[in-house]
């Protein structure tokens, strides 16, 4: 097991350097100059723009670039933003907002669409599940800036149940009505995933004896039933906290939320290579140290996946 | 002022969307409340974005740091709202020649760190902004100085300290509108403090205008910053409130839905996808004036049938068939316009009834025997075009504006799209372009002259038509030597009566700045440069 994790945790170095290096080219290979966008519409004086090209390194080559922006890191320098800002400052400021927008997400979306979709598994066909369908099918098939500016309009203008958009130092409270935004889309794919699992197990035999055996039926549903449909929702929860780091662009936008979506968003329309490449980055190990804890989990409800030393 | 990139996609290619407004004509920009009480300890908040680059004024070259530059520096002049400039830090700025400048500077004025302003604070920040090695971004707002160079360091030998409160300033040419200049951010001073770590200084500037940052943290990054008022401003400036939060937004929509919640008291520009509805959003309290900005198209000096007798007559006949009321009503919503001249409404020193300006009035007749008395000198043939670049939203006026040709001369007209701003502009740069083509001017400084010399002026850097008129030149010449700014501008007037003989280019309409506020919120005006004069905002 722990051979395992040491091997895993091994992979992410091949995979830091591999994305660094393509993330950094993608960014050297954007069109346009970010030097030459500085100057606004009139444009900068030729010296001037060779002098800012040089203080950015970016009259090297790009492998050369890559790999000063590579000996930064080593000495714990991920350089700086156009406004002077240390990339490192601007990392710790917006992941923890996104981290918490995310996480609340999480909570929403597993809980609510694991009940839900449990109980219109169990009951299959009555107006309940029907329901539950419909609904969970508008959310997959409602673009999300739609959900979003709507419950903006309803709950922030029309009922001022909660500010329109987040403010001073993002706190809970104010992340609540992006979270259920950030969240519908993946809630209705869990309740549909659960939903389907259920019926499946419904019908094993174990569940049958387990029912023969006269256990309860709470009991039933909880340790035979519900566990045991939880693998393929549990792969799609972890999968979906990555995705929902990266992709909370949209809802971060239509919130004003200061984070991680939104500052990425406008280091690639500046051209700032190293902003983009360090935020691309810790993206990255994100997302392959929750793979790595999803698959462990798989062993904790399923003693039957073991893993190999 | 230079607009920010994304605003250069918006604005600086002429897109339907919001930037400010100035003056006050239009419905409600100054709502006097009179049973609302003004609290002078209120806070004003206001939309703004995380400024691009570090708050150094000779580095601040976009919107989103100069809205913050401009409130915690005071210059040696301040912009009304009507344009019109007028003394902050200086006593007095005087000239005999047009060419050599002498300023003198309030006594015992100080930074907010007890530092006093001197005329060394100016001279000193100017020779760094201008200096090559220290790679500002305004550095060319001091090309004009004796000594400056672009293409290595050079000090401005031009600029002599007296002594603490006069220093004098000798320009390359004689320059009439030098002194309107010098309201922009470029023109602050600095304490000598910031010289030592500009660095430092950059990340939590220190100021003698209007407004203070209390320390670094109050600039939260990519969130917002909170400016207090300064204790120690005493100027013509002085806040009405008690302080001033610029909330940074990453989408207009999103400020827009702030503004309607009530917690946003001010917003400078409404989303394109609410312009529809923010007149019913804000019945009272929206904003719709014109802009510093000029749009136009222009058809080049050599353009066949463009030329001579004949082209005058063709293109007076073309602005005439122009219906710019229908265009501006119907393809922007009213949130253009139409151009009366050859400048912006909010220029101190424009005129609306210029002579010769009636060609710009949609008249079919009189376009009709125009273009009939051009064909007796040469027959038309061929197509009129105007290009564009696609990825700028152009295409709806375009197709307006030749249509409107179309029917009124009975000639083929229509647009000729580039697909991306940058092939474009290599046409037009290489000279290649055959046909009309789309131009904009948004202004640098609150003068008559920055919408006339850089583009109409021989071999000037944004004259893309090849304008040129020996008489236009030496009227622009004599205006830059006047000593007096209202003389000036009869100089500049009477270069635009030629332009509208000419016409170099056919005015269409100046883009305008929308903005709504909130009710509780009194006192509020729109700069010439479409931001908010936040000082003279009062809160109930």
């Amino acid at each position: 097991m722990v051979w395992y994790i040491l091997r895993r945790l091994l992979q992410l170095i091949p995979v830091f350097f591999g994305a660094t290096l393509l993330i950094y080219f993608m960014v050297f290979a954007l069109p346009g100059d970010p030097i030459a966008a500085l100057g606004g519409d009139r444009g900068l004086s030729p010296a001037l723009a060779d002098q800012l090209r040089a203080q950015y390194h970016l009259d090297q080559p790009f492998i050369v670039q890559y790999f000063i922006y590579l000996g930064g890191i080593f000495t714990g320098n991920l350089g700086t933003s156009f406004s002077g800002q240390p990339v490192s400052q601007i990392l710790a400021a917006t992941f923890p907002v996104t981290l918490r927008l995310t996480i609340l997400a999480v909570i929403i979306e597993s809980i609510a669409g694991i009940l839900i979709g449990l109980v219109s598994g169990l009951r299959k066909g009555k107006l309940f599940d029907a329901s539950a369908l419909v609904v969970s099918l508008l959310l997959i098939s409602i673009p999300i800036f739609v959900i979003g500016f709507v419950s903006q309009f309803i709950f922030g203008i029309q009922l001022k149940w909660v500010n329109p958009t987040v403010g001073d130092g993002a706190p809970w409270k104010d992340l609540i009505l992006p979270a259920f935004v950030l969240a519908s889309i993946s809630f209705a794919y869990i309740v549909r995933l659960t939903r389907s699992s259920v019926i499946e197990n419904l019908n094993e035999d174990y569940v049958r004896t387990a029912t023969a055996k006269g256990l309860g039926r709470r009991r039933v549903i909880r340790v035979h039933i519900l566990r045991n449909s939880m693998i393929p929702v549990v792969t799609y929860i972890g999968t979906d906290f990555g995705t929902l780091i990266v992709g909370a662009t949209v809802t971060e936008g239509i919130f004003n939320v200061p984070g991680v979506g939104r500052t990425l968003y406008q280091a690639i329309i500046r051209g700032e290579g190293p902003t983009v490449v360090s935020f691309v980055t810790v993206m990255v190990i994100i997302y392959v140290v929750f793979n790595l804890l999803i698959d462990l989990l798989y062993g904790l409800l399923d003693p039957r996946i073991r893993y190999a030393k | 002022m230079k607009l920010n990139r994304i605003g250069v996609a918006f604005a600086g290619l002429g897109i339907a969307t919001a930037l400010v407004l100035t003056g006050c004509s239009t419905s409600g920009s100054t709502t006097p409340s009179a049973t609302a009480s003004a609290n002078a300890t209120a806070i004003i908040t206001a939309n703004g974005s995380e400024p691009a680059n570090p708050l150094i004024p000779t580095n601040t070259n976009e919107t989103g740091g100069g809205k913050i530059t401009d409130n915690i520096f005071a210059g040696l002049v301040y912009y009304k709202a009507d344009g019109s400039s007028a003394n902050d830090v200086a006593d007095s700025i005087t000239t005999t020649d047009a060419q050599n400048y002498t300023i003198k500077i309030k006594s015992g004025l100080k930074f907010t760190n007890d530092e006093p302003v001197t005329s060394s604070s100016f001279v000193d920040a100017w020779q760094y902004g201008a200096l090559l090695s220290n790679k500002q971004l305004n550095s060319y707002f001091f090309e004009s100085i004796e000594g400056f160079s672009y293409d290595k360091d050079s000090p401005l030998t031009g600029l002599k300290v007296v002594d603490d409160t006069t220093f004098t300033v000798k320009l390359k040419d004689k320059e009439a509108d030098f002194p309107l200049r010098l309201g922009y951010t470029a023109f602050m001073p600095l304490p000598a403090s910031a010289f030592k770590d500009m660095k430092a200084f950059g990340a939590a500037p220190i100021g003698n205008g209007p407004y203070m940052l209390p320390d670094a943290a109050s600039w939260e990054h990519n969130v917002k910053i909170s400016l207090v008022t300064n204790p120690d401003y005493d100027g013509p400036r002085k806040p009405k409130n008690g302080g001033l939060t610029i909330i940074f937004f990453a989408t207009e929509d999103a400020a827009y839905a702030e503004a309607q919640g009530g917690t946003l008291d001010v917003l400078d520009s409404v989303p394109s996808a609410q312009l529809a509805n923010y007149q019913t959003d804000f019945p009272d309290s929206f904003v719709n004036q014109p802009a510093a900005i000029f749009q136009s198209f222009t058809i080049p000096a050599n353009a066949a049938h463009f030329t001579g007798a004949e082209g005058k007559l063709r293109r007076a006949a073309i602005s005439e068939a122009i219906n710019r009321d229908q265009i501006t009503k119907v393809v922007f919503q009213s949130t253009r316009t139409p151009a009366t001249d050859f400048t912006s409404p909010v220029i101190d020193g424009y005129s609306k009834s210029l002579e010769g300006s009636d060609v710009l009035k949609f008249n079919a007749d009189d376009a009709k025997a125009k273009w009939a008395e051009a064909d007796a000198i040469s027959p038309w043939t061929g197509k009129f075009q105007i290009a564009y670049n696609a990825d700028g939203g152009h295409q709806p006026w375009v197709d307006a504006v030749t249509n409107s040709i179309k029917n009124t001369l009975g000639i083929d007209s229509s647009g000729a799209p580039y697909p991306t701003f940058a092939q474009f502009r290599t046409v037009i740069t290489d000279r290649t372009i055959k046909t009309a083509f789309r131009t904009g001017w948004q202004a640098d400084y609150p003068a008559l002259y920055n919408f006339l010399g850089p583009l109409y002026g021989t071999g000037a850097g944004s004259n893309d038509g090849d304008y040129t008129s020996a008489e236009f030149d030496g009227l622009l010449k004599q205006g830059q030597a006047q000593t007096d700014v209202s003389k000036a501008n009869e100089f500049f007037q009477q270069a635009q009566e030629l332009l509208f003989k000419d016409l170099p280019a056919i005015p269409l309409w100046y883009s305008n700045v929308t903005g709504v506020f909130n009710k509780d919120v009194s006192g509020v005006q729109f700069g010439w440069n479409s931001v908010p004069i936040y000082y003279e905002m009062t809160k109930a």
